[in-house]
């Protein structure tokens, strides 16, 4: 039974483990990238990511791209006067020293045109393009509904 | 004989003002509320996703969690009903008492994208009700809140939903209790929940 219990968790933390891998591209650290399980493939995936300006210029976050959807888009949630919006963003703003969460609640990634629904384990490459640092493609892990974000030794949620 | 016009007059006004009295003074207790006459009771009468009428009567004796959203929304919709669905678990036998309920505000896309297949796949005793729009309009009226259409050319379909992301708690005699603001942990409607049951 210890065995099977010990299995089990290692089958369950190698999405989350691929999660927590941490890319670089000049200043700019790009970690935590997850999405969560969709009901089908016609409604919109979501995206979430950390990214940690290290350097002493501002940068900001322009756009995404994945073989994973047709449309992916920025928006944020912005919630006013007591509702709920979801503009969309034209750039994330990635400030020098600072570091930026795309997370539940405020900027995330849409995932429209998904190719199929996502699945819990799952990964899918997307590419981040930065105004200036350019672009860097990261894994990103198909977490549960109810996930609220990998579980990272370092995670910073 | 010459005072009839001004009795007629005066009959007709004094009937409207016995009928406009009763109104006011009768009408609030005919609601399905007998109780303090400044509660409000928001009621609905919508499909579930099997097109059986379901309406707030029909849950007296339970809680009634009520979140009004989208199922095409990415982000506020789901994390609501993440913590629906805890507490939900977490509440263990006293589940029973208390009714999740998800209302779409989007209901023509939403039936056509499958309701019951999203509710079941946060909790299965989340029940999803999409009526028609005048039905929408009628319900979110009742619960005094808000949502909107909005153009939205980065949306599926060309369009999104702005809409009051609460999660509304209702009581087991159909009065309104309080409303979770969006971002109300599972823990803290838990213990809310179970002060009351």
């Amino acid at each position: 039974m210890k065995h099977f219990l010990l299995a089990t968790a290692l089958v369950l933390s190698a999405p989350a483990a691929m999660a927590c891998e941490t890319v670089t591209i000049g200043d700019l650290t790009v970690e935590h990238a997850w999405s969560k399980v969709t009901i089908g493939a016609g409604r919109p995936g979501v995206f979430y990511v950390e990214i940690k300006n290290t350097g002493t210029s501002d940068d900001a976050l322009v756009g995404i791209a994945t073989p994973a959807a047709g449309m992916p888009m920025l928006h944020e949630t912005v919630v006013q006067d007591g509702i709920a919006s979801m503009p969309h963003a034209m750039s994330i703003p990635v400030p020098a020293g600072q570091s930026v969460q795309l997370a539940p609640g405020g900027y995330h990634g849409m995932l429209m045109g998904l190719t199929t629904a996502l699945k819990e384990g799952d990964s899918f490459p997307v590419t981040l393009s930065f105004e200036k640092a350019g672009e860097v493609t990261v894994n990103v892990v198909v977490l549960s509904l109810r996930a609220e974000g990998p579980d990272c030794a370092d995670a910073g949620q | 004989m010459r005072l009839r016009p001004l009795q007629i007059i005066l009959w007709i006004a004094a009937t409207a003002a016995v009928a406009t009295f009763s109104a006011v003074r009768w009408w609030p207790a005919t609601d399905d509320t007998a109780t303090a006459a400044a509660a409000f009771a928001p009621a609905f009468t919508l499909a579930d996703s099997e097109g059986r009428i379901r309406s707030t009567a029909e849950f007296r004796g339970k809680f009634l969690l009520v979140f009004f959203g989208f199922t095409s929304c990415p982000d506020v919709c789901p994390t609501t009903l993440s913590e629906v669905a805890q507490v939900m678990d977490d509440l263990g036998s006293d589940a029973e008492s208390v009714q999740p309920i998800f209302i779409s505000i989007d209901p023509e896309r939403d039936k056509r994208l499958g309701l019951a297949d999203y509710t079941k796949a946060f909790h299965p005793a989340i029940l999803g009700l999409a009526g028609s729009e005048e039905e929408t309009k009628s319900a979110a009226a009742s619960f005094k809140i808000f949502y909107e259409r909005e153009a939205d050319t980065s949306s599926p379909d060309g369009y999104t939903m702005a809409h009051s992301p609460g999660l509304y708690l209702i009581s087991p005699d159909g009065e309104w209790l309080r409303q979770f603001t969006y971002g109300t942990s599972a823990a803290e409607i838990l213990s809310d929940l179970q002060s009351r049951l």
